[in-house]
């Protein structure tokens, strides 16, 4: 099983990476651009464990490891059963 | 009294802690690898600068997990003096030892520099033997030091006083301009809620001797050790002055990562 978390910034979080990224696409002519965020992808390959293990599994460790919860959110996919 | 020095792989301030410790401050010192289970018996801890684990993840992620922090954990919970240092604080943070996480520095610059620090609260183990309102010039070395805590939390600290350091200038004066990083409330240090652990981005070990421009550091390093002897009692106190070693070469690292 393939599992992809994503990690990021919340949005009570300034994140002067994304907004450098924006200023970026600003000064290449992308004026639409209004915001950007930036985070991390993780993806996760799993064995020997069902669907059921997995969505108990998955939130705990990107809650205990992969994302700092006093400065991130995250949310996760699963690319292939 | 005995201080140890833990050495996680990327730590890259051990030796100049361990110097400053043994040599500058004659006091015993060891060094703690990370896979141990036993603090050797120290009387305070610290968690040196570098980038443990090569701050994959996130800057101290990683390094929470080894062995020795689950020594360091209980030492703390017990009262035991800890003391983390830019990348030790960084530790601190993610251990949940101390409140809050580092972002990226607001000019998003790795900064390599002297800087000012007011000690806003001298009434703890940390910072006893300086003033409150006193000027300190200490070095930083970090990307990420931009400490940031939700609005609520930042109130706590400041209402139970655990901001012990603030970046201000060469006067003492607060401004955004002398908040390098970016720092919420221009925090460089804080301490816990009991008291015994303290984390700060400056670099004490680094200002601890006339040839290296600044001896401010050694106001932390003399408040802890000061600190521990009055805890001690003063029947000890003589004995732990006496021990006065000569400078020493430091004991090589052994140990496998």
């Amino acid at each position: 099983m393939k599992v992809r978390i994503l990690v990021s910034l919340k949005e009570s979080v300034l994140d002067p990476q994304g907004q450098t990224v924006r200023n970026a696409l600003h000064t290449l002519g992308y004026l639409q651009v209004k915001d950007v965020r930036q985070g991390k992808v993780f993806e996760i390959e799993l064995e020997g464990l069902s669907r059921a293990e997995a969505e108990k599994m998955i939130p705990e460790i990107a809650d205990r490891v992969l994302a700092n919860p006093i400065i991130e959110k995250f949310s996760w996919e699963v690319l292939e059963a | 009294m005995k201080f140890g020095v833990v050495v996680f792989p990327g730590s890259n301030c051990d030796y100049d802690t361990f110097h400053v410790l043994q040599n500058v401050m004659g006091q015993e010192t060891v060094f703690l690898w990370h896979k141990e289970h036993n603090l050797q018996g120290v009387d305070c801890v610290v968690l040196p600068g570098g980038f443990s684990y090569g701050d994959y993840l996130r800057s101290g992620a990683i390094a929470r997990f080894s062995p020795i922090m689950r020594e360091v954990k209980k030492f703390a919970d017990s009262g035991g003096l800890v003391l983390g240092i830019c990348n030790g604080f960084q530790i601190l943070l993610e251990a949940g030892l101390l409140p809050g996480a580092m972002l990226r520095n607001k000019n998003l610059k790795f900064l390599c520099q002297q800087v000012y620090i007011r000690i806003e609260n001298n009434r703890t183990a940390f910072s006893n033997a300086g003033r409150r309102g006193q000027v300190l010039k200490i070095p930083i070395a970090h990307f990420d030091g931009n400490y940031y805590a939700p609005p609520e939390l930042l109130s706590d600290l400041e209402k139970n006083r655990q901001i012990v350091f603030r970046y201000c200038d060469q006067n003492g004066k607060l401004s955004q301009e002398a908040n390098v990083n970016g720092s919420v409330n221009n925090i460089a240090g804080l301490i816990n809620r009991q008291g015994n652990v303290l984390g700060m981005m400056p670099h004490p070990e680094r200002a601890s001797e006339k040839i290296l421009g600044s001896e401010d550091g050694k106001i932390i390093f003399r408040s802890m050790i000061d600190y521990l002897e009055k805890k001690k009692g003063s029947g000890k106190k003589k004995a732990v002055r006496a021990f006065r070693p000569a400078v020493s070469p430091l004991p090589p690292l052994i140990g496998t990562f």
